[in-house]
């Protein structure tokens, strides 16, 4: 990594203009809402896009137009118009707020608490901001590094028009359009997202990161994320954030597309903390996401969730083994409080020989929560020597609500060795009584356990990220001990 | 005419011909419009997602045998447990036969359904338990329309039935295919301990497709011991729907061994209405040649301090696929419940297939609940111990399947069960066990 200088910086800044100008001039507008042929072309249009964006979009939504809903999640909720939603609305330039206030209190003491930097509470809550030298020279400076390692890492909407060729390759082949109700409808409206592509070889330097990325703020309900690590290559990807999103949004369907090519690995971490609606049940965001990672020979793509928030989640990010002695890795913790509804899980699909998949799924649901775990292990017939192991445990809070499993195996093969193993259980009390005993209050001895419970995912988080959803899981939890 | 139309005409002249009074009769009619709403399940059921009964319902089945048959005993001895003294009850293609069985009214009730369901005697049962833990679904809904005739089973308070009951089902062929939907009724009162044996036994290899439902009450105390010898020919498919309502420290344990059979779905559901009470379900599978074997169980916990206790093991070769599909749930009264599933699996072949779904739903916080779910090979390093010490491949791989499905016939509590067990397992693995158990 070149230093980087005084001059550098004094010559971003003369840039900055014009990386943001694209945003200026379209300032807050926003469609008619409902959905139709025009709309799609509108959007594309708006995008810039060309031609073969536009009808791939339209072919998405043509699709979408035929399909259902579907209804065999474990979980309840009013479904949501999908014509009385406004389907683009431009980033919002103008700050929201004058000074951090004018944020509501509550929000700035869960920022306290997770330890965010007065800058970062700002730019979340959406506080108009100066210039702060830092934090830009931070985002550029990883362009440059990045750019130097030939390492493409930009919003979706650029890699259509930059790259056209490496996304019209991949976009659509993990997730295909129809693949399902949510994904086809994201493939016809999605807003925006990120474009990763790791050359041949290449060991990314930094965690990519899309909470680092200034002008991310904002990407919409309808995110699109494609990953694609070329021969060899190495990248970790952090989606998310800690730090609690007031989104308006109700509905998010983001479609998360990762592409592992032969001997490539894919780390990829989220933290989800969308509001979850209030103690009563009453508001929320619903989160249905489609992820899915395609291993091709020797590759390993890692999928890490930490899911806190939302009213009502349905993701099962997925890995298709398609390589011979590829991995495929799943950890997830997901917590529900109140009245919040988690469906989540994954989906292990073994073609290849040799091929591996671990999960380790921790659930724990307080309140009147539902929290379930979906997954399903496929090992198809010619792939031999197909290992897996899940692991599935469940730690309820009170009896009031609900921890269940739906796990499904299918095994076509007769060399593959699949165990699975489930667990339901309750904070014993001899522990609470244990740290109370040693003058920990029964709070923080909650949250010691929970910790402990869920160690096993939280290890594998980067750093930075470990030490948040530590204290994440703590405030979710908050106020759920009688 | 496809199956669902012929049993709904077969229906109304069913209905005009019997005798039954008014309770039976809204019974039936719900039963049958409930079919017909529903009609057979298919794969866009969850329940019914790996296991299609297409291929099943194409024959051509007769609904009612038109004549009635005789067997010699000697011709079919060797379905019999024969070697103990036993209540049984036979039934030769739906019909009961009077020379085969051997049936009581001596302090116990051991009898048919046909008789329970007409005779003033036992209306109160009837009235209270008939039809009372079976659920909706259309396959159990359409035995409760045709319901006529099968095994009758009350024992009194405080009665220790000394010998065993067995209930068995011969076909004969003489029909090119038959449906059969025989139809139990078991009630033990308080303290009292019953062991049933069943079996399903076709005589040809004409098709046969049973659909029998089951219903057992265990009151409080009473000890129900049920074993289902499920070895069928492969020209015959069951779909047996068991239903087991149990009060509180009742122990009911249900054991279903299967080796044969085309298709064999087992739904096996129990539902716990009392404290302190214990619900075994074990199964052993061992199946090939394009078999298809579907334990469908549940366990629903309802009150607390309650156990349940799951083991299957099974061993899948040639074509045959085998499905798992157990769910424990566990109500938010049902504090202190302990519930535990087992599903162990051995694929011996690449063309045979194993879908299981062991499935939690748990609402209250207080319980231990567990499930594992494995499934491998044989282990090299044990087969490689008995072969360094002389023991042939083939006996060697008998004997460690053997061992893998012992923890299950170790809680068979009749010896001349376990060991036509065993025998039938050796068969089935082509070798000769040379020990007894």
């Amino acid at each position: 990594m070149s230093k980087y200088t005084e001059d550098d910086l004094r010559e971003e800044l003369k840039t900055k203009e014009y990386e943001y100008g694209f945003y200026t001039d379209i300032e807050s507008e926003t469609f008619p809402n409902g959905l139709n042929e025009d709309i799609v072309r509108a959007i594309s249009k708006k995008k810039e896009e060309p031609q073969w964006m536009t009808d791939w979009r339209l072919e998405a939504f043509r699709v979408w137009k035929d399909m259902e809903e579907p209804e065999w999640a474990n979980v309840n909720y009013k479904k949501p118009d999908f014509q009385g939603i406004s389907y683009y609305s431009a980033p919002n330039s103008k700050p929201k707020y004058e000074s951090l206030d004018e944020v509501d209190p509550e929000l700035l003491a869960t920022f306290e608490k997770l330890g965010i930097s007065l800058d970062e509470q700002k730019k979340l809550s959406g506080v108009a901001m100066d210039v702060v030298v830092d934090s830009v020279s931070v985002a550029t400076t990883f362009k440059k590094t990045l750019g130097e390692k030939g390492i493409i890492f930009m919003s979706i909407s650029e890699a259509i028009k930059e790259h056209p060729e490496l996304v019209k390759k991949y976009i659509g082949t993990i997730v295909p359009q129809k693949d399902n109700f949510y994904a086809a409808l994201n493939s016809a409206v999605f807003s925006d997202g990120s474009f990763c592509y790791i050359p041949k070889g290449v060991r990314c330097p930094m965690e990519l990161s899309t909470y680092f990325r200034i002008n991310q703020a904002g990407t919409g309900q309808f995110e699109r994320t494609l990953v694609i690590a070329d021969e060899g290559s190495y990248v970790s990807y952090l989606e998310g954030c800690t730090a609690p999103s007031r989104d308006e949004n109700q509905l998010h369907a983001a479609v998360v597309e990762l592409i592992a090519l032969d001997d490539a690995e894919i780390k990829y971490s989220t933290v989800q903390n969308w509001y979850p609606g209030n103690a009563e049940g009453k508001g929320g965001v619903y989160n249905f996401v489609t992820k899915r990672g395609l291993c091709e020979k020797n590759a390993k793509i890692s999928w890490t969730q930490v899911e806190t928030g939302s009213a009502v989640t349905w993701k099962y990010p997925s890995c298709v083994l398609k390589g011979d002695n590829s991995v495929g890795e799943f950890y997830s913790i997901a917590v529900t409080n109140n009245y919040q509804q988690a469906d989540t899980g994954t989906k292990m699909i073994h073609l290849g020989k040799n091929t591996k998949s671990t999960i380790i799924s921790k659930g724990i649901s307080a309140g009147k929560s539902q929290n379930s775990y979906r997954g399903l292990v496929q090992i198809n017939s010619r792939a031999e020597n197909a290992r897996n192991f899940s692991q599935c445990d469940s730690l309820l809070m009170g009896n009031e609500c609900g921890a269940h499993t739906f796990p499904y195996i299918e095994a076509k093969n007769k060399s593959a060795k699949i165990e699975h193993e489930a667990t339901t259980s309750k904070i014993g009390e001899d522990q609470i009584f244990y740290c109370n005993q040693r003058g920990i209050d029964t709070e923080k001895a909650i949250a010691l356990i929970v910790n402990g419970f869920s160690k096993e995912v939280l290890n594998k988080l980067p750093m930075e990220f470990a030490v948040e959803a530590q204290k994440l899981l703590e405030i979710s939890l908050e106020g759920s001990v009688g | 005419m496809d199956l669902k139309e012929k049993l709904l005409s077969s229906f109304l002249v069913f209905e005009d011909k019997s005798d039954a009074d008014n309770y039976l009769h809204e019974v039936r009619n719900d039963a049958i419009k409930t079919f017909e709403e529903k009609g057979f399940p298919t794969k866009k059921e969850e329940a019914w997602k790996y296991t299609s009964l297409n291929k099943v319902l194409k024959e051509d089945y007769s609904v009612f045998p038109k004549q009635e048959n005789a067997l010699d005993y000697s011709d079919i001895k060797k379905y019999f447990i024969h070697d103990i003294d036993t209540y049984k009850i036979v039934f030769i293609d739906g019909k009961y036969s009077s020379h085969l069985s051997q049936t009581t009214h001596e302090g116990i009730d051991v009898c048919l359904m046909s008789s329970a369901l007409t005779k003033p005697k036992y209306r109160l049962i009837i009235e209270n338990y008939f039809n009372k833990a079976a659920t909706k679904d259309s396959l159990p809904s359409l035995n409760t329309a045709f319901s006529n005739e099968g095994a009758y089973i009350h024992i009194p308070k405080n009665k220790v039935v000394e010998k065993p009951i067995q209930i068995i089902h011969f076909s004969t062929g003489n029909e090119s295919a038959i449906l059969l939907q025989p139809r139990n009724l078991i009630v033990v009162e308080e303290n009292s301990h019953v062991q049933i044996i069943e079996r399903h036994q076709s005589l040809t290899d004409n098709p046969v497709l049973t659909n029998s439902v089951t219903e057992i009450f265990t009151k409080k105390r009473a000890i129900v011991d049920y074993y289902k010898v499920q070895n069928d020919n492969l020209n015959a498919s069951l779909v047996d729907n068991t239903f087991i309502k149990q009060k509180q420290e009742s122990i009911a344990s249900v054991h279903t061994f299967t080796f044969g059979g085309k298709l064999t779905r087992n739904n096996l559901n129990f539902y716990q209405e009392g404290e302190r009470i214990d619900s075994i379900l074990k199964g052993v599978t061992i199946i090939g040649n394009k078999q298809h074997v579907d334990h469908n169980t549940l366990v629903h916990h309802i009150e607390p301090n309650c156990e349940s206790h799951q083991d299957y093991k099974g061993i899948f070769g040639e074509n045959a696929t085998g499905v798992f599909n157990g769910k424990i749930i566990v109500e938010k009264e049902a504090q202190k419940t302990n519930a535990f599933q087992a599903n162990n699996n051995i694929l011996i072949s690449d063309k045979a297939t194993i879908n299981t779904k062991p499935q939690l739903e748990i609402f209250a916080d207080d319980v231990k609940c567990s499930h594992g779910c494995t499934i491998g090979q044989l282990d090299e390093s044990a087969m490689f111990y008995m072969r360094s010490r002389g023991i042939p491949e083939k006996e060697a791989k008998a004997l460690l399947m053997y061992a893998f499905s012992n923890n299950v016939l170790s809680s068979v509590k009749i010896p001349e069960i376990k060991q036509r067990i065993t025998k039938i397992i050796a068969n089935k693995l082509g070798v000769n066990i040379g020990f007894d158990l």
